[in-house]
């Protein structure tokens, strides 16, 4: 079942990335079919979850490889909600790609298969990876969306001729947009963390790497979120910030998870 | 009915004799109707580009004749400029006007509008209605399926979509306009009809720049008051004629720190330059002088022709469509006369028959079943010979078969 539903998702991720990059090439068509490609991914990666929900008697998401599965559909989710308007379809260029990866990822660690297995039970530690996760998906897409600006940007700044006929967002929505995803996700963060925090209390344990980047993590965007409203730093500045956040949540997301599950 | 087409265009006159063959909305409409006479249609239409006169008529009638002479009665010296069409040229051509194809800057919009005021105020009857309702359908589809009319063709829209790419939306913007010469008024309009909101107007003659100010609904500043009011401008246009920088790179630094990391959008469409080229270094800073929007036109423009090549195939599509309805007139009225001999036999036949009200009804409604069947392939086959060109011998030899021409 869990075979059956994972390769039409990849299939379909695979082909909005593929038809992102058309996109930019030559705008029009393939941006349409790049939407309907993630659309549809995103249906059969909800069936998917749907099933290992069902078929677990615990948190069917609490190894590395599901806890990655969930991630990538999270970050669907988020892109879904706004980044799918013909306005902001480069975007797509930005999250597409790197969600078939992971999302092949996921399955080669089997987190796409349907057995069942799950450590995780409590509500606590259900809302904290989940929290955690969410607000890690907001992120990606934060850092999605300053990547574009960066590069948006960077076309103004060398006066590049075609910068109307490859249109991308406008720099100040990219810029704003970024700042609010963050702003919905660093709360998200701090409920996960502290979930977490009264888990440890009352269970007992390690400080463990993992721990201390997620809190390096949540810094680096509650500085951003201050030096953006408190002292104006916005613009070129402020998307390299995201981006350094964003360098925290890939190490925290592929390369220390192992020294937190286990 | 046979379509004709006399005028003149830019491709071959100059501006010098094609304003003297352009005629006003009043002027268009009276020689239209004078030019269509009692049983003909013609439709004039007349833009800054061109002077076109479409004529439908019987083809004895000499319309090109008199489309020639009423155009050299414009202006005499039209002659070696006039070109003339007929039938599926005229209107391959008049659908690649419509689209814009003909157009100086490919796509451009306001010809659509112009074709339908000329089909508006023209003398019209079946083959220029339909030919003109046909152009307006072929240009909006040209536009809404290609991008040949989406990306700006001038530099003031292209400044226009540059800060588009800035800020998104510009309702709200707030422009700062230096210079109140006509290229700035230009630029600002533009920006206006976005929804930015002109806010100051900055010129070294207070006179002019009230004027200005006056009508965009904006504040006239003197020109040493410019740096104040950058900390709260977003988009900054000048195009004055001073010989120096009428806008220093400290200048702007010195704004920045009051406008907390929002970007700043400079257009300099003056020559020699308005605007120190170093601002462009500053950070949130984009500068754009009046060469890099000039290289963003010509970008444009490329790909507007481009899809030019897609809008052909759409405008060919359709002059393909009006041949063949064009064509089928020529059999339509071997066809009407083959179905009204057919059922005056019925109903005469029928007349003969002694039948109950009731074996009459069933009777009525199996004999006209029986001669539409019998003449829908030969109806279908005539109006496909006629696309292919040979109606007129299958209308022919249907009215021999059938003894029609002897009932006319």
């Amino acid at each position: 079942m869990a075979e059956l539903l994972f390769w039409p998702a990849l299939l379909a991720y695979g082909e909005a990335a593929v038809a992102f990059v058309g996109e930019v090439r030559k705008p029009g068509a393939a941006g349409r079919y790049a939407t309907w490609g993630i659309r549809i991914g995103w249906l059969v990666q909800t069936a998917l979850l749907a099933v290992q929900a069902a078929r677990a008697d615990a948190f069917p998401w609490s190894t590395w490889a599901a806890s990655l599965n969930l991630f990538v559909w999270l970050v669907v989710t988020v892109y879904l909600v706004w980044g799918c308007q013909p306005r902001y379809r480069l975007l797509g260029l930005a999250v597409a790609p790197p969600v078939a990866v992971l999302f092949a990822l996921a399955h080669a660690g089997g987190g796409t298969d349907t057995s069942g297995a799950g450590s995780y039970s409590t509500v606590f530690l259900v809302l904290h990876v989940g929290l955690v996760l969410a607000a890690f998906a907001g992120f990606t897409l934060a850092a999605a969306l300053s990547a574009l600006y960066l590069w948006q940007e960077r076309r103004l700044k060398r006066h590049a001729a075609e910068i109307l006929r490859v249109r991308a967002p406008a720099l100040a929505r990219l810029d704003e947009l970024s700042a609010r995803t963050i702003a919905f996700a660093l709360p998200a963060l701090t409920l996960g963390i502290a979930v977490g925090v009264v888990r440890l209390r009352a269970r007992g344990g390690g400080f463990d790497a993992l721990m201390a980047v997620t809190l390096l993590t949540w810094s680096v965007y509650g500085a951003y979120l201050a030096l953006r409203y408190g002292a104006g730093v916005r613009g070129r500045r402020g998307a390299y910030l995201v981006l350094a956040g964003f360098a925290l949540v890939v190490v925290a997301r592929l390369v220390l998870p192992g020294t937190h599950f286990s | 009915m046979k379509l004709v087409l006399v005028g003149v265009s830019h491709h071959q006159a100059a501006v010098e004799l094609r304003e003297r063959a352009a005629l006003d909305r009043e002027r268009a409409a009276e020689l239209a109707g004078r030019l269509a006479g009692a049983s003909g249609e013609a439709v004039c239409l007349s833009t800054c580009n061109r002077t076109e006169l479409y004529l439908a008529d019987e083809p004895g009638a000499d319309a090109e004749a008199r489309a020639t002479a009423a155009l050299l009665e414009l202006e005499s010296e039209l002659g070696p400029a006039l070109y003339r069409l007929r039938d599926e040229a005229a209107a391959l051509h008049l659908f690649r006007v419509a689209a814009g194809l003909d157009s100086m800057v490919p796509g451009e919009g306001e010809i659509l509008g112009q074709v339908r005021t000329a089909y508006e105020i023209g003398a019209t009857g079946p083959m220029l209605d339909r030919l003109f309702r046909q152009a307006l359908h072929a240009g909006r589809k040209a536009r809404s399926q290609t991008g040949i009319g989406e990306s700006p063709a001038s530099v003031s829209s292209a400044a226009a979509a540059l800060a588009e790419q800035v800020f998104g939306d510009l309702h709200g913007r707030r422009i700062l306009v230096v210079g109140a010469g006509k290229i700035g008024d230009l630029a600002a309009r533009n920006l206006l009809s976005r929804g930015a909101e002109i806010a100051w107007i900055a010129n070294r003659s207070q006179d002019r720049a009230d004027q200005l100010a006056h009508s965009l609904g904006a504040r006239a500043l003197p020109l040493d008051l410019v740096e104040r009011e950058l900390a709260t401008a977003d988009l900054v246009v000048s195009s004055t004629s001073a010989p120096g920088f009428v806008l220093e790179r400290a200048q702007v630094e010195r704004s920045l720190r009051g406008r907390r990391g929002r970007p700043l959008l400079l257009i300099d469409l003056a020559v020699p330059r308005d605007l120190d080229p170093s601002i462009h270094e500053l950070d949130g800073c984009y500068l754009y002088d009046i060469d890099d929007l000039q290289a963003v036109v010509a970008e444009t423009l490329a790909e507007r022709r481009r899809e030019a090549e897609r809008a052909e195939a759409i405008v060919a599509r359709e002059a393909e469509r009006f041949h063949d309805w064009q064509a089928s007139l020529e059999v339509v009225p071997a066809i009407t006369s083959l179905r009204a001999h057919a059922e005056e036999i019925r109903r005469a036949e029928l007349g003969r028959a002694k039948l109950s009200p009731a074996e009459r009804r069933a009777a009525e409604s199996v004999t006209a079943a029986v001669v539409n069947k019998l003449l829908h392939l030969p109806t279908i086959r005539m109006k496909q010979a006629a696309a292919a060109a040979d109606g007129v011998l299958y209308a022919d030899a249907v009215r021999h078969l059938f003894g029609l021409e002897e009932e006319r």
